[in-house]
């Protein structure tokens, strides 16, 4: 099946349901070894056993991010090409974003308290993810509420354009800002600052988490597209009545 | 396993993941078997999808 062929829905759907079930079943895989690494992880020798919620924390903020990435290309796609499935893409990932980047808010809510004394603090770093979930509740809005589907769309796609500025100013934070959050640690110059019997565990819980959203988004795009063939059935239904 | 004295920050960043995962895998879940029975009572009505041939299965 070539490349351009998955711009048909239904060789789409074809493809989703064949991948589908092997997905599901690396994702549960994947986390089985994540969870056993993580609970033979070794105690952080300053923050002890709480840096356990890092393997939570640190996953979704990637996920938060990456979901509004992906979205921003799927924009592009509906707003610039007219794909027929950029929008399909962009609104079956919003949910997924939203949940990932309201997980990401309330772990280190509590990672918080016991490390920094207290569960909220308007830096730069939690005021900006605070911005992201913000934008992705207001895309969900439009895609919801918009009378004509194609119209909220197209709002929609505007709206994940203009916020994909607050991405870089997220990820960029914690150097422009002097902010109580920690700097990079994973991603940075001069390597990874966290000792690899905790770098190993959050890799691979990173990797399970990521083949959940990948999952989870395969699933909900198969559903928008079933949702648009039953509004489609309804309007020839109705015209034919 | 000793959590420490921050146990209860531990079990409830867990729990609060947990809870929206399952939330996100119900949404799906249930959202597909939905539009699949839609979908096959608007076929049983003889409703067709109009890129489709009536005379197709």
């Amino acid at each position: 099946m070539a490349v351009i062929d998955l711009a048909n829905p239904t060789r789409f759907l074809t493809l989703v349901n064949r991948v589908l079930p092997w997905l599901v079943a690396a994702t549960i895989l994947a986390f089985a070894f994540g969870l056993v690494r993580v609970v033979h992880a070794p105690d952080d020798y300053q923050q002890g056993a709480t840096v356990k919620i890092m393997f939570l924390h640190v996953p979704a903020a990637w996920l938060g991010m990456m979901g509004w990435g992906l979205m921003t290309l799927a924009a592009l796609g509906t707003l610039v090409w007219r794909h027929p499935l950029a929008d399909v893409a962009g609104k079956a990932a919003a949910p997924i974003g939203a949940a990932f980047t309201f997980i990401c808010l309330v772990t280190g809510s509590l990672w918080g308290r016991p490390t920094w004394g207290t569960y909220w603090v308007w830096d730069a770093r939690l005021t900006s993810v605070l911005v992201l979930f913000l934008l992705y509740l207001g895309v969900l809005a439009l895609y919801w509420t918009a009378e004509d589907p194609g119209r909220g769309s197209r709002a929609a796609a505007i709206l994940t354009l203009v916020g994909a500025i607050n991405i870089p100013i997220i990820k960029f934070s914690v150097e422009w800002w002097n902010t109580l959050h920690q700097p990079a640690s994973i991603l940075r110059m001069g390597g990874s600052a966290i000792d690899p019997s905790i770098l190993i565990p959050l890799l691979v819980m990173t990797g399970a988490f990521t083949l959940l959203f990948f999952t989870l988004h395969l699933a909900a795009m198969r559903n928008e597209i079933l949702r648009r063939r039953v509004r489609t059935m309804r309007l020839a239904e109705a015209a034919r009545a | 396993m000793n959590l420490g004295p921050h146990a209860d920050f531990i079990i409830a960043a867990y729990a609060a993941t947990g809870i929206v995962v399952a939330i996100l895998i119900a949404w799906v879940t249930l959202d597909y078997s939905a539009q699949q029975r839609i979908l096959h009572n608007l076929e049983k009505r003889g409703v067709t999808r109009r890129s489709r041939p009536a005379d197709q299965p």
